[in-house]
């Protein structure tokens, strides 16, 4: 029955503090030393409020109100040092990749598929258009991803892009890590390929098919 | 001497014994339904926010999905709530003049987080955890809601023991396809067979033992 009479201060309810950039230790749980519990000024009653933190739970005792404090520069997480130089950079030797740094795989497709659909749609559209909501809505209208100069840049162009951003476009890195980033690439030639596909790469059923529809069958 | 009660006070003491019974079981009713109220918690009412923001307009009619925002939702406990960058992806190029923006690009300029006011608040003594749920078909729209509605959002569950435990005694009343999850306005045509359907298929076994939520 605790929440019947929360304490005054319980009125102000929690805040949630973002941060700026995604530069900062994710889910940065922090264990607050015991003399924080005085600080964080339990607002309902008993256990509900207690003195640890939680992911992006503000914090009285840094001047920013952060506990998931910045990450100092330089830092790199267990596991991310990066030394697949191909996966992680897209480069092979001092020129952009050609090749993928692991097999394109039915499933890498699918979840491609899903990540584009998340991440680039809003702009490039479901298809590649470039006539995306946001874009229908004022930002600046990106090249049709079909387009034939984008057909023939390779992978590793397209990873440098969604790492770095391009021109107008922000860097997607913070948002999609490396393998999704992978698997958007392999994507975006499947669609590069459905623009540009012929009658004779269909198979003998999905021929059959089509001309059944477009005479209005 | 005359009888002090008569005949007739039987029923009268009968009325008064049942009245206080019946006046503290009620009493005990008023207080239950006022704490599970939604004025108690906290349910259905709209916090204000730094920056008004708008799932009704981003998720709603621009379709921006849940997770280019909760990025963390499907492998974490917690879903995330986006740094000031993710705003600055579009926002650096539309409504840069719009006042209502002006915090954003405050907080963009000078690193101080944006604040927002916590819309759902578990107490800290219970464990709760997305991805499991995400991973087993339980939609966005089951715990929030239909947040692809909401102008500034607000919760549509109470949070209690009792809430969590109604769905883990039942869960094919919820389970939905995988596919599906993201969409708030989804709607199935026949829950009860879809559900048990892929309860099986998706081994949905919530537990009901304390220490699933109480860690
Ligand atoms: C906020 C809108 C937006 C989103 C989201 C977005 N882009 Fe872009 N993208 C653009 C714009 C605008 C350009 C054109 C930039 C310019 O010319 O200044 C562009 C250009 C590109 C180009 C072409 C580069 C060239 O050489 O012309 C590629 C490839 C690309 N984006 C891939 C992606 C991928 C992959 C994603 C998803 C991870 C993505 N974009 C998400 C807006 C966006
Ligand atoms: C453009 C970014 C963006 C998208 C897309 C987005 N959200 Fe949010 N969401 C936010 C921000 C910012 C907040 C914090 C402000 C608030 O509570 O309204 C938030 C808060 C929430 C909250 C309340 C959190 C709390 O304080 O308890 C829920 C629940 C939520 N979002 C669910 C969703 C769902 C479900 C979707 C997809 C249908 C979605 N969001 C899509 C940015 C986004
Ligand atoms: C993928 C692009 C995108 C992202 C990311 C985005 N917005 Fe927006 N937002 C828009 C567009 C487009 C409009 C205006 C559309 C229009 O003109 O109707 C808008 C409008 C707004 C408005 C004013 C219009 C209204 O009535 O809601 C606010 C406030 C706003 N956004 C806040 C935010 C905040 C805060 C964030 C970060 C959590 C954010 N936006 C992230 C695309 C985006
Ligand atoms: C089984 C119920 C349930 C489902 C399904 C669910 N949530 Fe939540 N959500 C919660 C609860 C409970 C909290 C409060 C957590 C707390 O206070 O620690 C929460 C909190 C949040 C928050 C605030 C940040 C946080 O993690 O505390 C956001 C954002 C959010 N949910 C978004 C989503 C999105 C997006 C989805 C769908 C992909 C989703 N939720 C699905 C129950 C759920
Ligand atoms: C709409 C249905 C629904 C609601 C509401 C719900 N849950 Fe669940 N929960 C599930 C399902 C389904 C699973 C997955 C069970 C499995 O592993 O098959 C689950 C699993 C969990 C797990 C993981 C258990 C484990 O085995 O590790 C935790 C913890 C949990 N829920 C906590 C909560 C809490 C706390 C609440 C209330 C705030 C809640 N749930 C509300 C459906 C729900
Ligand atoms: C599915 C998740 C879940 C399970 C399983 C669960 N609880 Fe809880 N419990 C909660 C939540 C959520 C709350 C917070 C309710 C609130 O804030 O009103 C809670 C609150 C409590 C409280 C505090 C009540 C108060 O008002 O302060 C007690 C005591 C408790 N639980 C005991 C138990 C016991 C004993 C069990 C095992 C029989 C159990 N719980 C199993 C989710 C769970």
């Amino acid at each position: 029955m605790n929440r019947l009479f929360p304490c005054r201060s319980g009125t102000r309810r929690r805040r949630i503090v973002t941060r700026t950039s995604r530069s900062t230790l994710r889910a940065g749980l922090l264990v607050a030393a015991a003399a924080l519990a005085f600080m964080t000024s339990a607002c309902r009653q008993d256990m509900h409020n207690q003195a640890k933190y939680r992911p992006l739970r503000e914090t009285p005792f840094f001047a920013d109100h952060r506990t998931s404090r910045p990450l100092i520069p330089g830092t790199v997480a267990r596991g991310k040092l990066g030394d697949d130089k191909l996966l992680t950079t897209g480069r092979d030797g001092d020129k952009s990749s050609d090749v993928f740094p692991f097999p394109v795989t039915a499933e890498v497709l699918a979840r491609g598929r899903e990540r584009f659909n998340i991440y680039c749609t809003p702009c490039h559209g479901r298809t590649g258009d470039g006539r995306g909501m946001v874009v229908q809505r004022g930002y600046k209208q990106p090249p049709a991803l079909y387009d034939p100069r984008l057909r023939d840049l390779n992978v590793g162009y397209f990873f440098n892009v969604i790492t770095s951003g391009f021109g107008v476009m922000p860097s997607y890195a913070p948002q999609v890590p490396v393998n999704d980033r992978w698997a958007i690439i392999s994507y975006i030639r499947a669609l590069q390929l459905s623009r540009n596909a012929k009658f004779d790469d269909l198979t003998q059923e999905e021929k059959s098919r089509l001309t059944k529809e477009s005479s209005g069958g | 001497m005359a009888q002090v009660f008569k005949p007739s006070s039987n029923t009268y003491s009968r009325l008064v014994l049942s009245g206080v019974l019946l006046g503290v079981g009620g009493l005990g009713l008023v207080g239950y339904l006022l704490n599970t109220s939604p004025y108690n918690t906290g349910a259905y009412m709209a916090r204000s926010q730094p920056v008004p923001f708008s799932h009704k307009h981003h998720n709603g009619e621009l379709g921006i999905d849940c997770r280019y925002c909760h990025t963390s939702v499907e492998e974490s406990a917690f879903a995330g709530v986006p740094p000031t960058q993710t705003c600055m992806n579009c926002h650096s190029q539309i409504w840069t003049e719009a006042p209502i923006l002006e915090p954003v690009r405050a907080s963009f300029r000078t690193g101080q987080a944006l604040e927002w006011t916590r819309v759902h608040d578990l107490p800290d003594f219970v464990y709760f955890n997305h991805s499991i749920h995400i991973a087993k078909g339980i939609g966005c729209a089951s715990c929030h809601g239909n947040v692809a509605g909401m102008n500034l959002t607000w919760s549509v569950a109470p949070l209690t023991m009792g809430w969590c435990l109604d769905c883990h005694r039942d869960p094919a009343a919820n389970v939905r396809p995988r596919e599906k999850v993201f969409d708030t306005t989804w709607v199935a045509d026949n829950q009860k067979e879809l559900g048990a359907k892929l309860v099986s298929e998706y081994h949905v076994q919530p537990r009901q033992d304390c220490s699933t939520c109480h860690r």
